[in-house]
C-alpha cells in the first residue's frame, strides 16, 4: 500500500511539474492546447483546495487529498444537487455528470501531498483533553460514539466513504459539525453524523475541532479497508 | 381501436371454430402495428420536451421526474412549478390533449384560469398542434407522481391572477409559427425551434418593469432578473450575435457547450446541459442557420476608444500585472487562449459587450461549461472571489476588456463588489 502511495505521489508531482513547465512556456506565448490531464481539467478546484488538494491558507476550505473516493464523490453529488449547501460549490458543479464527478473524486483520493503543520492549540489543556477523550472514547452517557470507531484508530477514514479527519482546520471541522446539527449539511439516510453531531454540545464541538486540528498527521495516512471497522451506527453513506 | 378489436375478434372465433388461430394472428398483428406507432409518438414527444427544456423547471434536483416544486424567484415573488406527471389529482392525469394544447397555446388551465407567464406560453404558443399532442402523449407515458403543488408566494398585488389579463393584453400574441415562404425549410425549422419550444426569447429579450418584453426588442438581450447574468443580444454582432460565426462553430457551441470562439456558462450552461445537447444534427443545424441570420448585416463593434484618463490607464496596467500572474497561464499573455477548452479573450464578443456583468462574474465565481455527451469532462475556470479584492477584480476585468484590440469599457470596483453577492444558483 505504502509503495503504491509513493509511486502515486511521484507521478502526481511529475504531472504537476510538466504542467508548470508547460505553463511557464505559455507565459511568453499562448498555450497551443489545454493539457489533456485531470489535473488541468480540475484546476478550478486548486484556487481554494490547493493544486494537490492539500488545502490553502483559508481555514474554511478543506484538504481533499487522500480522502476516500466514495466520500468525495458523495460530497460532489450533494453539492451538485444542492443537498449540501455552499453556493460557490453548488454553482461550480451544477452541470457536471456523475461519471466526471467520480473521476474527480478518484483523482483527489489518489493524491498524497504532505500534511500541513498541525495547528498550535489556542485552547486550554483541559479542553484539548476533552477533545481527545471524545475522539478516542466518545461520551457513552450522551450516546456519542468515539470518532475513531468509524474514522479509524489513526483517523485516516475508511473506504469507501468515511473521510479522514486530520489535516483539517478547527474552523472547518466546527462549521461541518454545526452544519449537521442545524441541518444545512445532510447525508444519505440514515444520516449517522446528524445523530452524532446532534448529541454534541457546543463546547464538545470546539474541543473536538481543537484537538483534531492540532494533532499531527500519522506517518501512514492511508484509510482503513471497507468493512474493517465495526461501526456503532448505521450510516447511509457507508453501506455494510 | 385495439380495445374494440380485442373483444370482437374472440367472439367471432367462437362462431367460426376453425378461424380462431387466424383471428389471433390478426389481433397480434394489429397490436404490433399500434404499439410502435404509440412508441414513436412518445419518443417524439420526449425529444420535443427536451427541445422545450421542460425538465429545467418542472423537476427539482434529486426529485421525481416532472413532479414540479422548483422555486422560481421573480421580481414579484416566488412561483413554484407544477406537477406535470399523469397523476390525476396533482398532475395532468385528467387533462385531454385539447386542454394540454390550450395551456401551451393560450396559457390557460382546463378551468380557464390564467397561467403565470413564467411558464413560457408566449413562446410555446408557436408550437404546432401535432407537436403539442406528441409532448402530451409523452407526459402521459411517464410515471405518475403523487406530489401536491406548492402554492405560489407572490406579493400583493401580484397574487391577483386577473393582473395577468393586463400582461397578456400588452405582451402576449397568440398563434402558431407561420413559416416564411421566402426562407428555406431549414431556416424555418430553426426559427420554429428558437422562437417556440426553445423559448430563447425568455432570456435573450429584455424584460421590462412590467415583466414583459416586446416584439421590437426581440432577441436584443437583457439582464436576467434575479439571476444577475446578462443574456446577450442575438441580433448584434457586438454581443452574442452569431453573424460572423461559421455554422459549424455555432452547432458545436450549442451542442457541446464549447467552441473555438467561447464557451457557455451560467444559465446558458443549463440550457445546453438539459436541452440542446440532446437535439439531433438537423435541428441543431437549423437553429444555427436561423441564429446566424438574426445578426447578419449588423456592423461589427466600433474601433477601440483610446483610454481617456491616466486613471484608467493606471487601472489597466494594474490589471495587466494581475492578468499575467493569474490568467495568462491558460488564456495566454496575448489573450488567445487555447480553444475550445481555454476560451480566447482577445476578440471574444462576450467580454467586450456593453454589460460587463458576465465577465465580472466569471472572474469572481469561475465556472465549468456543462458536461455534455461530446465534452463530458469540461475544463473549469477557477473562482477568484476569495483571492482578489474588488479593486483587483475591476482592474483585471478592465484589462481584458480593453487589451489586444478589445473594445469594452473599464469597470469599477463598485460593479465588482455588487456582483459578489449575486445569487449563484
Amino acid at each position: 500500500m505504502s509503495r503504491l502511495n509513493i509511486s502515486r505521489v511521484g507521478s502526481g508531482w511529475t504531472i504537476i511539474a510538466l504542467v508548470v513547465l508547460h505553463i511557464s512556456a505559455a507565459h511568453a506565448q499562448a498555450p497551443s492546447h489545454a493539457p489533456d490531464t485531470i489535473a488541468a481539467r480540475v484546476l478550478a478546484c486548486a484556487s481554494c483546495h490547493g493544486a494537490q488538494g492539500e488545502g490553502t491558507n483559508d481555514v474554511y476550505f478543506p484538504r481533499l487529498a487522500g480522502k476516500p473516493a466514495g466520500y468525495l464523490y458523495n460530497q460532489l453529488i450533494a453539492f451538485r444537487d444542492g443537498r449540501r449547501r455552499y453556493p460557490p460549490m453548488n454553482f461550480l458543479l451544477e452541470f457536471l455528470p456523475d461519471a466526471y464527478l467520480k473521476e474527480i473524486a478518484e483523482y483527489f483520493a489518489s493524491l498524497r501531498p504532505p500534511f500541513p503543520q498541525p495547528a498550535v492549540p489556542e485552547l486550554s489543556k483541559d479542553v484539548l483533553a476533552r477533545g481527545e477523550a471524545l475522539v478516542r472514547f466518545g461520551d457513552p452517557q450522551h450516546g456519542v460514539p468515539p470518532c475513531s470507531a468509524c474514522h479509524g484508530p489513526n483517523l485516516g477514514g475508511m473506504e469507501p466513504a468515511i473521510p479522514g479527519l486530520l489535516g483539517l482546520r478547527a474552523s472547518y471541522i466546527s462549521a461541518q459539525l454545526g452544519g449537521w446539527r442545524y441541518g444545512t449539511r445532510t447525508a444519505t439516510a440514515p444520516d449517522c453524523m446528524q445523530i452524532v453531531a446532534g448529541s454534541l454540545t457546543e463546547d464538545d464541538v470546539k474541543a473536538v475541532a481543537a484537538w483534531l486540528s492540532s494533532h499531527p498527521a500519522p506517518s501512514d495516512p492511508s484509510f482503513a479497508p471497507h468493512g474493517s471497522l465495526p461501526m456503532p451506527l448505521a450510516c447511509g453513506s457507508e453501506p455494510n | 381501436m385495439p380495445r374494440a378489436q380485442r373483444y370482437w375478434l374472440p367472439i367471432l372465433t367462437c362462431a367460426l371454430a376453425c378461424g380462431w388461430l387466424l383471428a389471433s394472428a390478426i389481433t397480434a398483428d394489429a397490436q404490433q402495428q399500434t404499439a410502435p406507432a404509440n412508441a414513436a409518438l412518445i419518443a417524439k414527444g420526449e425529444y420535443l420536451a427536451r427541445a422545450g427544456d421542460c425538465i429545467a423547471c418542472h423537476t427539482v434536483r434529486e426529485g421525481k421526474l416532472f413532479a414540479g416544486g422548483l422555486p422560481m424567484k421573480t421580481p414579484f415573488g416566488t412561483l413554484y412549478t407544477s406537477n406535470i406527471t399523469p397523476d390525476p389529482q396533482n398532475g395532468i392525469g385528467n387533462w385531454t390533449a385539447d386542454q394540454f394544447y390550450r395551456l401551451m397555446h393560450d396559457g390557460r388551465f382546463p378551468d380557464g384560469g390564467l397561467v403565470y407567464p413564467a411558464m413560457p406560453f408566449g413562446s410555446y404558443t408557436k408550437v404546432t398542434r401535432e407537436d403539442s399532442d406528441a409532448i402530451y402523449a409523452y407526459l402521459r407515458s411517464i410515471p405518475a407522481v403523487q406530489q401536491r403543488n406548492r402554492p405560489h408566494e407572490l406579493r400583493f398585488p401580484f397574487d391577483n391572477r386577473s393582473l395577468i389579463l393586463g400582461w397578456r393584453t400588452l405582451f402576449f400574441k397568440q398563434g402558431e409559427y407561420k413559416p416564411d415562404p421566402d426562407k428555406s425549410a431549414e431556416w424555418n425549422r430553426g426559427a420554429y425551434l428558437v422562437e417556440g419550444l426553445g423559448h430563447c426569447g425568455m432570456c435573450h429579450t429584455a424584460i421590462n418593469a412590467l415583466g414583459g418584453s416586446s416584439d421590437s426588442d426581440a432577441f436584443q438581450g437583457g439582464l436576467i432578473p434575479m439571476q444577475y447574468w446578462y443574456a446577450p443580444s442575438l441580433t448584434s454582432n457586438k454581443e452574442a450575435g452569431l453573424g460572423d460565426w461559421g455554422i459549424d462553430e455555432i452547432t458545436q457551441y450549442l451542442r457541446t457547450g464549447v467552441a473555438d470562439r467561447g464557451a457557455v456558462y451560467g444559465p446558458m450552461a443549463e440550457v445546453v446541459y438539459n436541452s440542446l445537447q440532446y437535439l439531433n444534427d438537423e435541428d441543431i443545424r437549423a437553429m444555427a442557420v436561423y441564429l446566424k441570420t438574426l445578426a447578419e448585416g449588423t456592423p461589427p463593434a466600433a474601433a477601440a476608444a483610446p483610454m481617456a484618463t491616466s486613471e484608467s490607464s493606471l487601472l489597466v496596467s494594474f490589471g495587466k500585472s494581475i492578468y499575467d500572474r493569474e490568467c495568462a497561464l491558460c488564456h495566454g499573455a496575448n489573450g488567445s487562449g487555447a480553444p475550445p477548452h481555454y476560451p480566447p479573450l482577445a476578440g471574444n464578443q462576450s467580454i467586450q459587450m456593453s454589460s460587463a456583468v458576465n465577465a465580472i462574474r466569471m472572474v469572481l465565481n469561475g465556472g465549468f461549461p456543462p458536461g455534455t455527451a461530446q465534452n463530458s469532462r469540461p475544463f473549469g475556470m477557477p473562482p477568484f472571489a476569495q483571492r482578489l479584492s474588488d479593486d483587483e477584480v475591476a482592474a483585471v476585468v478592465s484589462y481584458i476588456r480593453t487589451a489586444w484590440g478589445n473594445r469594452g469599457d473599464p469597470v469599477s470596483a463598485r460593479q465588482a463588489n455588487e456582483l459578489r453577492s449575486a445569487t449563484l444558483n
